[in-house]
């Protein structure tokens, strides 16, 4: 099998107006490569939650996309506060968000829940104060 | 339903992308949460808000929509204009309200989509 493709992308957690750039060239780059509209869409809203999240919650981070020729994975890493119980924040409409945010248009607690919703399969590994990382595969 | 009769239902002003007023829609949806659009539509064409910021550019993007309609009289930012116009999305604005925008629209055959994929 060929070398998986991987796509690079640091976040910035200072700016909410950049916010999902790295998910914008994700689509453009599965777009180039040839993939089905209803996968690439799949990836992008996923990506694009978790990178809100990341400049929400944590300051920013990177996002790596691989794409192989059975799947399309992100990994999302922050070293944002961690997140101390996901069970509870899998939860649709949880929310730790500011008013701010929410009044920005996110902080509805569906953030994890969509990205759960819209891939294969998801991990969350998380330690409070460390940081989080969440691996995201879509299938081809 | 054409995008251009969105516009003359709404008596809204289009912003950018006309030449893509002849492209047909089927299905819309209004809210000011971009994590409820991600979250409830599938297959939707057009989005109403009244939220002004670059995130319902992007929330559209990533949703393959292709016509924003601002309600309340609310005016997006040129940036915003810019975005959307690169990616061919019809931007456009009304004084209508959320609520009679969305049952014009309703009422004259343009349905929601509120289904989770």
């Amino acid at each position: 099998m060929s070398e998986p493709l991987i796509f690079h992308f640091d976040v910035d957690g200072e700016n909410f107006t950049s916010a999902g750039q790295a998910s914008t060239q994700v689509k453009k780059n599965l777009r180039q490569l040839g993939l089905s509209p209803d996968i690439i869409r799949r990836v992008s809203i996923a990506m694009y939650e978790g990178e809100i999240n990341m400049v929400i919650h944590a300051d920013g981070g990177t996002a790596d996309v691989g794409v192989t020729e059975e799947y399309v994975e992100i990994v999302l890493k922050d070293h944002g506060p961690g997140i101390p119980n996901v069970e509870q924040a899998m939860q649709e409409g949880f929310s730790t968000a500011t008013d701010t945010i929410r009044s920005l248009g996110f902080g509805a607690g569906m953030g994890l829940p969509n990205m759960k919703r819209y891939t294969d399969s998801m991990e969350i590994d998380t330690v409070v104060g460390v940081g989080t990382t969440i691996t995201m595969r879509v299938n081809l | 339903m054409k995008i251009s009769m969105i516009r003359d239902l709404l008596d809204a002003e289009v912003l950018c992308s006309e030449e893509s007023l002849d492209h047909e829609v089927y299905s819309a949806c209004g809210s000011d949460m971009m994590s409820d659009v991600l979250a409830y539509v599938k297959d939707q064409a057009v989005l109403l808000t009244g939220l002004v910021n670059p995130q319902v550019i992007r929330t559209a993007e990533m949703m393959d929509m292709v016509c924003i309609v601002f309600v309340r009289s609310k005016r997006p930012t040129p940036a915003m204009v810019q975005m959307a116009e690169a990616d061919g999305i019809v931007v456009m604005a009304t004084s209508k309200r959320m609520y009679e925008a969305c049952g014009m629209l309703y009422a004259n055959g343009l349905i929601g989509t509120a289904t989770h994929v």
